[in-house]
């Protein structure tokens, strides 16, 4: 067991650049499946069977495979249809995508928990639709639905590395790209694993206190 | 695709994609009930440990454990894991963890008068658990049990970035050989898809089961 303390400290400057990746990428793609999810969640709740159906076979399909194989898929497939986007763009996508199909679960349940009194009074005030919907239902879905959300911002920060796959300059990546300059495989690895649950910890910390908070 | 490819790469790939489910989902059950038990136990020693080790398998990417077991354990200890026992062993530790949050709250669940009548009956503890309490609580975790066996299966993927021979690695073969990629990973992802359609409808027959068992009518 030999563990070198210099090879720590060397890593440091890729260990920042790969945590500002990491992080683009958790923003953006939490801003992509936040948004996404709620066209999913509409989408449940559509009158048309038309709409219904495709959107709950197509959030069921991407939920279910492996993001890994998701991301491959679009890395490779969407440049052969003629569409070319960077790593980090297809990454981000691909994320963003694949976590929009669990937060349109949580928007949904979220929906169906605001009580039926409150469509009856929208009704019975003869509110036009996006009225209802932006005014009355979903400030008070968004309000449940927080710490559910947060719980997958985590779950998406530790699904981050998988954009390595796709040689995109995150955390993982920048360790095994310094691993392979200077030939120490323990320490950079580690320090990212470390740095991995120095992030993931509090924050999950974080969105328990938020759940209490909001369930008082 | 020729049948060539199939019968060499696809078809073992799934085989092996199975076994790493069936392998991995073994070893989290053990995990998580180990680990989920220990976090209701008497013992302030045992919970903190028990709580230490839930968070901090949960806090670490699965990936990025499977890498260092299989990178960084070596070199440390001085003898190597199989990529396949190192994915298994990544897999089993990380999601047991998710899983012991599953058992802790569906033991918490039980009714305490349940547990008050078993130690009023003078039943051991480990009859109590036996006995009483896990009983009613297994039905109760299988649906999230349900969503955690799918949340594995996915993660199996992981894997062939090891160089494990799954059905992710061999799609990525047969993509070299054919120079094609739409097709293989399409195929690649309705195979993901039907395993995880097997895996929900078996764990509802189960829940099913175990339900009648009590005497409770499930929905």
């Amino acid at each position: 067991m030999n563990w070198d303390w210099s090879a720590v400290v060397d890593f440091l400057p890729r260990l920042l650049d790969g945590l500002l990746v990491t992080l683009q990428v958790l923003v953006l793609g939490s801003l992509i499946s936040f948004s996404l999810g709620l066209v999913w969640a509409a989408g449940f709740r559509a009158s048309s069977r038309l709409v219904r159906w495709p959107v709950q076979a197509v959030t069921e399909f991407v939920r279910t495979t492996p993001l890994l194989v998701q991301l491959f898929f679009l890395f490779f497939v969407l440049p052969e249809w003629g569409v070319q986007f960077s790593a980090f763009t297809t990454g981000t996508i691909a994320i963003g995508l694949h976590y929009s199909t669990y937060t349109a679960q949580v928007y949904r349940a979220g929906i169906d928990a605001v009580p039926a009194g409150q469509w009856e009074a929208a009704t019975a005030l003869s509110l036009p639709a996006h009225r209802t919907w932006f005014a009355v239902i979903l400030p008070q879905a968004l309000r449940r639905v927080v710490p559910a959300l947060g719980n997958y911002v985590i779950a998406m920060l530790k699904d981050t590395p998988l954009l390595a796959a796709i040689s995109v300059l995150e955390l993982l990546q920048q360790s095994r790209l310094e691993s392979a300059a200077t030939f120490q495989y323990t320490e950079p690895l580690t320090v990212v694993g470390v740095a991995f649950i120095l992030i993931a910890c509090p924050a999950s910390l974080l969105v328990r206190t938020l759940e209490r908070r909001l369930a008082r | 695709m020729t049948a060539g490819l199939w019968q060499t790469w696809v078809l073992p790939g799934i085989w092996i994609t199975v076994q790493l489910l069936v392998y991995s989902a073994a070893l989290a059950a053990v995990v998580a009930f180990g680990v989920g038990m220990a976090r209701t136990h008497c013992s302030r020693l045992v919970r903190v440990l028990a709580t230490v080790y839930t968070e901090v398998f949960r806090g670490t990417s699965a990936l990025i454990l499977m890498f260092w077991l299989f990178f960084v354990v070596p070199p440390l200890l001085g003898w190597q894991l199989v990529p396949m026992w190192a994915a298994v062993l990544a897999l089993g530790l990380s999601y047991g963890a998710y899983g012991a949050e599953i058992v802790r709250g569906a033991l918490n669940a039980v009714a305490p008068a349940q547990r008050e009548a078993g130690v009023a009956l003078s039943f051991t503890p480990w009859q109590r658990m036996r006995l009483v309490v896990l009983p009613q609580a297994v039905p109760e975790m299988l649906p999230p049990f349900c969503n955690l066996l799918v949340e594995l299966l996915k993660g199996t993927a992981l894997v062939s970035l090891l160089g494990v021979g799954d059905v992710s690695f061999a799609a990525y073969l047969v993509r070299l050989a054919t120079q094609e990629s739409a097709q293989i990973y399409s195929v690649i992802l309705v195979v993901y898809f039907l395993i995880a359609f097997v895996i929900t409808r078996s764990m509802k027959a189960l829940e099913r089961r175990t339900k009648a068992n009590l005497g409770v009518v499930a929905k």
